[in-house]
């Protein structure tokens, strides 16, 4: 924030804008978009080959039941995960946008994160996911103090189960789909010694309504999420901090390389959003604008990236755009002044039961509801984005048989460049929903701190 | 097949053609006008953003309606 409004306050010299030097973006993001395509269309096939040649085996293994392979690996607790399902394009994408605790490199290859769980009896635990020795798919085949690694994420055995405390072999992880309370889901079960252990997710705080509840654990890891935001406002400082530099140094000069292609962005928020929509007082409110518009074109950039130091599809979560929506909110509601509230809670000039009845709870629904969209746009937009490229990844294995087939081969051939104009306009969308958000907030605070006019 | 998601379609459907009038309306404007265009380029974006937040309120009650019951 300091660095943004420190480069802002170099830069008031409108003569020194270079719009023309917006094509340097336009050059390196269809690289990157052309190499990200390239990867996220290419990447899963060695890997469904391997998994088609386990089944495989597996399903030789059974003897001559063939396809029926799945239904004999059932146990009393479900079939396990090292079975290979059929292909699912929704689970497929639904585990690719989510968040996880390690971040999946490449074959059995992972980038480990610490982890800091609580669970109330037990206090803290400090660790890596690298305690859990990941394998194949992100299933770890070491407990520790009844935490297990599936699918890259922790969860725990419960208390009552009797699981055993220590680093514990873990034989097999098993799962199901059940109906508890009316409603669907999928539950884990640790398989330890024949003996098979129910298995709970962290805790979330939304009592249940997108499938979590309040467990007997919390988890407060450094998880892929979170690693992306650090990683991301560490560069953004670095960039802007050098830009700065420049900046204070080369006064008078025309600006020059990273300062060159950052200022276009700052003189835009600058005059054609804070100006426009705050009024005369936007400089108060300029690092807060820069901050978000870049932390979010940022996220949104690296979200893009569908290999190591990117995949991580921050802003496509709601906690993250929650507490945005969060920072508008409160930015723009205690800076409202008394002009804002009086239109808000007794608007002047209309009759008192239309304001009781039908304005002020308009009104007061209102307040909430434009941080409430404010979130859901940014979280919606890049969200769809996402699935949809995940989607035109799965038509292969959804044609062909994991990609081993003629079908499988042309679905492939037509999907590289659906995902390469899908990621384009996901590009768009990143430098869109960075500047509707910004923009939406700058007009919020303009609304709140506008001063009355004298008729 | 659930109604909820017969709902977020149906939400669909308006803001398609709330965000369709915008843009063809901002077409028109441009060409009336193309030494406004900056102007109305910006507006037109607010504004189908503000259509659009209506629409994304529908389809997550329609998510809530489908995750709750």
């Amino acid at each position: 924030m300091y660095f943004c409004s420190r480069f802002e306050k170099a830069f008031s010299n409108e003569d020194r804008m270079a719009f023309r030097k917006l094509w340097i973006i336009l050059i390196l993001s269809s690289l990157c978009t052309w190499v990200s395509a390239q990867h996220e269309a290419a990447a899963p096939q060695p890997d469904a080959t391997e998994a088609h040649a386990e089944h495989a085996t597996e399903a030789h293994e059974a003897g001559e039941a063939g396809s029926h392979a799945q239904h004999e690996a059932d146990g009393p607790c479900g079939r396990s995960v090292h079975v290979e399902e059929e292909f699912n394009a929704g689970d497929n994408a639904v585990h690719h946008i989510t968040d996880a605790n390690a971040i999946h490199i490449v074959g059995d290859l992972y980038f480990n994160l610490p982890c800091i769980l609580y669970a109330p009896k037990h206090g803290f635990k400090f660790t890596t996911t690298a305690a859990f020795e990941a394998k194949h798919h992100g299933i770890g085949e070491v407990a520790q103090d009844r935490y297990v690694l599936i699918h890259g994420n922790v969860m725990r055995a419960t208390d009552e189960s009797g699981f055993p405390m220590g680093t514990v072999t873990v034989d097999d992880y098993t799962t199901r789909d059940s109906i508890v309370n009316g409603k669907d889901k999928t539950l884990y079960y640790a398989v330890v010694g024949g003996q098979c252990y129910p298995l709970e997710s962290k805790t979330t705080w939304d009592g249940g309504i997108m499938g979590g509840g309040i467990t007997s654990y919390y988890d407060f890891s450094i998880t892929r999420n979170v690693f992306t935001m650090l990683f991301t406002g560490l560069l953004l400082f670095f960039l802007f901090r050098a830009a700065a530099v420049a900046a204070t140094r080369n006064t008078g000069q025309a600006p020059r390389g990273l300062q060159n292609f950052l200022e276009p962005f700052v003189t835009f928020i600058r005059d054609e959003v804070a100006k426009p929509s705050i009024g005369p007082k936007y400089e108060k409110y300029m690092p807060y604008l820069l901050s978000a518009f870049f932390f979010i074109l940022g996220l949104n950039l690296i979200g893009q990236v569908p290999f190591f130091p990117g995949s991580g599809n921050v802003t496509g979560n709601i906690s993250v755009t929650f507490t945005l929506a969060i920072l508008t909110f409160l930015i723009s509601t205690f800076s409202a002044k008394r002009h804002f509230w009086e239109h808000t809670l007794w608007m002047p000039g209309v009759p008192a039961l239309l304001k009781i009845f039908i304005l002020t709870p308009i009104e007061v629904l209102g307040i909430f509801l434009k941080p409430f969209t404010l979130l859901l746009r940014l979280f919606a937009n890049i969200t769809a984005g996402h699935i949809v490229v995940l989607s035109f990844v799965s038509l292969i294995f959804i044609f062909g048989n994991a990609g081993q087939s003629v079908g499988g081969s042309v679905a492939g051939a037509a999907s590289i460049p659906l995902t390469l104009f899908m990621m384009t306009l996901e590009l768009l969308v990143a430098f869109l929903q960075a500047f509707i958000f910004v923009m939406l907030s700058a007009t919020y605070i303009g609304s709140a701190i506008e001063e009355p006019h004298h008729h | 097949m659930s109604f909820a998601a017969l709902g977020a379609g149906l939400a669909v459907i308006g803001a398609g053609i709330g965000i369709g009038q915008i843009g063809g309306k901002a077409m028109d404007a441009i060409a009336r006008q193309p030494e406004a265009v900056g102007d109305i380029r910006a507006n037109m974006i607010l504004t189908a953003a503000l259509v659009e937040g209506a629409a994304l309120v529908c389809m997550v009650l329609a998510f809530f309606v489908k995750a709750a019951g």
